[in-house]
């Protein structure tokens, strides 16, 4: 080739390059329409204060049009009606009775991460950076504990892709107790020091000291129970993520990997009485944090793959002993909590 | 120990080095342009995937972290055979273009590819496409540059390349800020931009002249440049042990302060930025008082970056400073090492020589970074980072000493 047919060559694959690639850009755009325009797609209720006076149920609402992302809020005894919205927008929510745990990204050319604690009048109460993107969040019964678990990942220019968990442990008045990555591990009465070690997913118990977790190393995954005083955790039981509590402290909602391929899980109830282990009739794979309605009942939630291309789930809830159904619990939802319910 | 380097001609170039200020080769600039493209290409994809894994896969990704180590070893051994490839049938520009297009054909599998084992696939082909261009191209530099100007050519090359790196993220996000939630956006425009990577490379940049004793290098001398190089390649291997990732440098910034904390996707922009404003200073430093030098020079800076971040903070200003020592130390080391390498083996040899002086740095740094691992769990960051700053500073006379008398040699 000579050079002049060289040059031809190279501008046209530039110019193909560019306006190809310009046009693709330009249809996604043309396409793309953000979830949270037009008005909301599902009855609203502008009640707030009466719903937050009930036992009610707080959530992301993934309901198209105006409320997209919004906090809500809907009564027990109604879970499927009319939602209130609050005046806050989080991706992973955890509440307690006057108080909101509120994980959320904000988007820029450079995408930053914070947690909120909102009040009753969904003012931050306190506020910290967070270390990367929102994946879970607890508030223990009495409100005064708090655990957010984010992904974390290593710098992307020598090692890319490195990922890590980090879950901190934090007081509500102020004042952080820990990350989990600090506490000793020990699984199967040996401490486990491994580099690769990560830990996601708290629930705590009702004496503000011990807590369940998930902890992982070499490809395993543990329940693991924690002291705070004691900076410690020990493995309970193998192959656990996510553990929840119930409310009468007896049994534990999860994830259970088993023999199911890579990035899919049953969800599970272990009795911790017991030792027994029931697979609950929700046969889908699904990726949350339980959270238990009351001591029957668990609701979760499931990505929905909807045309519209914005993340969109519902929240379903399935009895806790293996028996009955799932049902859609709250439609387009995401990140339920049970607040004031009598357990 | 030295085997003489032939100076090349200078009418032999198109763009021949005039007066006594010689310049770059245009094969220089153009091989920077094709690794500019390749980056912004490449950085694109890899800032986003971490939000796209778990996005549409997530938990999974844990085990990520741990493959991501067999990745690197894999990467290392196809990085020799490279530089081999190159220098045995003397097409380094081919092995280097074949190494580009396998990349750019990873970019556009993303768009079909939705799982984590397609993922992993894709990463990896992209790995492997990065392990065989390096030492190749690194050859094709070495030939075109006048021995004597060696490091600020690769320093220029570096520069390119850390430009392209340090786009490519803010390309992708702001793709992603105009299509939110649109990947395949970035998937496709990352492929554009390596596809006229490697047209560039294919159309533009010359192969290398074939040598005119036309001696082919047998697997035999593989391991005789191995053994002609072994003090810089022990050289390089005890001062790599001692190299611990940026990647953890940031994390222990982040601990530490708040600053780091909230900014941590920009932290690695920072020591980028420094790295490009620094790369041709030093890299014609290198030429002028000696590319050991500088590259034992930049393990220094490195110890200072090591007290500096495990030191306690005092504001942002001392993140910044420790952001610059990082950079500065890349730019001290990372283009240096192949101008040096370059530099004493024969012509014939060069990819291999490169390949082999790289892989040892790789495999090196890899193994520091899983044993840090442990110690900074054992320890906690600044200990650990005190500890290994100790360690180097014993080390440094050691391999100052081995280069010493490889210079001296030469």
């Amino acid at each position: 080739m000579s050079a002049r047919w060289k040059i031809v060559a190279l501008v046209a694959v530039v110019v193909l390059a560019v306006s190809g690639g310009t046009f693709y850009v330009l249809r996604a755009r043309a396409e793309h329409r953000p979830p949270e325009a037009g008005p909301a797609q599902v009855p609203t209720s502008d009640r707030l204060g009466a719903v937050q006076a009930v036992p009610h149920l707080v959530f992301r609402s993934t309901a198209l049009g105006e409320g997209y992302g919004r906090v809500a809020l809907v009564p027990l005894t109604d879970p499927a009606g009319a939602r209130a919205f609050a005046p806050a927008a989080c991706d992973r929510i955890y509440a307690r009775p006057g108080e909101t745990l509120c994980l959320m990204a904000e988007r820029g050319l450079v995408t930053t991460y914070r947690v909120d604690l909102l009040g009753a009048d969904w003012q931050p109460r306190q506020s910290a950076p967070l270390a990367g993107l929102p994946s879970r969040a607890r508030i223990s019964r009495d409100g005064s504990l708090i655990a957010t678990t984010t992904f974390v990942y290593g710098d992307s220019y020598a090692n890319p892709g490195q990922f890590s968990t980090r879950t901190v442990l934090t007081k509500a008045g102020g004042g952080e107790i820990g990350e989990l990555e600090n506490f000793t591990l020990t699984v199967n009465g040996k401490q486990i020091t491994a580099a690769d070690r990560n830990f996601w997913g708290v629930t705590f118990t009702d004496d503000n000291d011990a807590f369940y977790a998930t902890a992982s190393s070499g490809g395993k995954t543990w329940l693991v129970r924690g002291s705070i005083s004691g900076r410690s955790m020990v493995s309970v039981r193998e192959d656990v993520e996510c553990p929840s509590l119930s409310p009468d402290g007896t049994r534990i909602a999860f994830k259970k990997h088993g023999t199911l391929a890579a990035g899919k899980w049953r969800l599970a109830v272990y009795d911790l009485r017991t030792g027994a282990e029931t697979l609950l009739a929700e046969e889908r794979s699904f990726d949350d944090q339980a959270e238990w309605i009351d001591n029957t009942t668990v609701a979760y939630g499931l990505a929905r793959t909807g045309d519209t291309g914005a993340a969109t789930s519902d929240v379903w809830a399935v009895p806790a002993d293996g028996t009955g159904r799932p049902r859609v619990l709250i439609p387009d939802a995401w990140s339920p909590a049970v607040v004031g319910a009598a357990s | 120990m030295y085997v003489s380097v032939r100076d090349r001609p200078a009418g032999d170039q198109p763009d021949a080095p005039t007066g006594r200020r010689k310049k770059v080769a245009g094969t220089v600039v153009l091989l920077g342009i094709v690794s500019l493209l390749t980056d912004v290409s490449s950085e694109m994809v890899n800032a986003v995937l971490p939000l796209y894994l778990t996005a549409t896969l997530g938990l999974a990704v844990l085990a990520y972290g741990f493959i991501d180590g067999i990745y690197q070893g894999v990467s290392a051994l196809v990085r020799i055979a490279g530089g081999y490839l190159g220098d045995r049938n003397e097409r380094p520009k081919w092995v280097a273009a074949a190494g580009y297009g396998i990349s750019a054909v990873s970019r556009i599998a993303m768009l079909p590819a939705a799982g984590w084992v397609a993922v992993t696939g894709v990463v990896t082909a992209d790995r492997l496409g990065k392990g065989l261009r390096t030492a190749p191209r690194d050859a094709l530099i070495a030939d075109a540059s006048d021995p004597e100007v060696r490091g600020r050519a690769f320093g220029v090359h570096r520069t390119l390349d850390t430009v392209g790196a340090a786009l490519g993220p803010l390309v992708a996000f702001a793709l992603l800020w105009a299509v939110p939630g649109g990947y395949d956006s970035v998937w496709v425009v990352s492929f554009a931009f390596a596809i006229v990577g490697v047209a560039v490379i294919v159309l533009l940049v010359p192969d290398r002249r074939p040598a005119p004793s036309g001696g082919k290098p047998a697997p035999r001398d593989l391991l005789r440049t191995m053994v002609l190089l072994r003090r810089p390649l022990i050289a390089c291997g005890l001062l790599g042990i001692l190299t611990v990732g940026d990647g953890f440098m940031y994390l222990s910034l982040q601990h530490r302060d708040d600053f780091a904390a909230r900014w941590f996707p920009l932290l690695y922009v920072g020591s980028n930025v420094a790295y490009l404003v620094l790369a041709v200073p030093l890299g014609r430093l290198a030429d002028r008082i000696g590319r050991a030098k500088v590259f034992l020079g930049g393990h220094v800076v490195l110890v200072a970056v090591y007290l500096t971040a495990a030191l306690p903070s005092v504001g942002t200003a001392w993140t910044l400073v420790t952001l610059l020592l990082v950079g500065a130390f890349y730019a001290a080391t990372d283009g240096v090492l192949a101008a040096f390498v370059s530099r004493l083996v024969p012509d014939g040899a060069r990819g291999s020589g490169i390949a082999a002086a790289q892989t040892v740095v790789a495999v090196a740094r890899f193994g520091s970074s899983v044993g840090f691992g442990a110690l900074w769990l054992a320890m906690g960051p600044s200990s650990a980072l005190l500890l290994v700053a100790g360690l180097l500073t014993v080390v440094l006379p050691v391999a100052w000493w081995l280069l010493r008398n490889t210079e001296a040699a030469a």
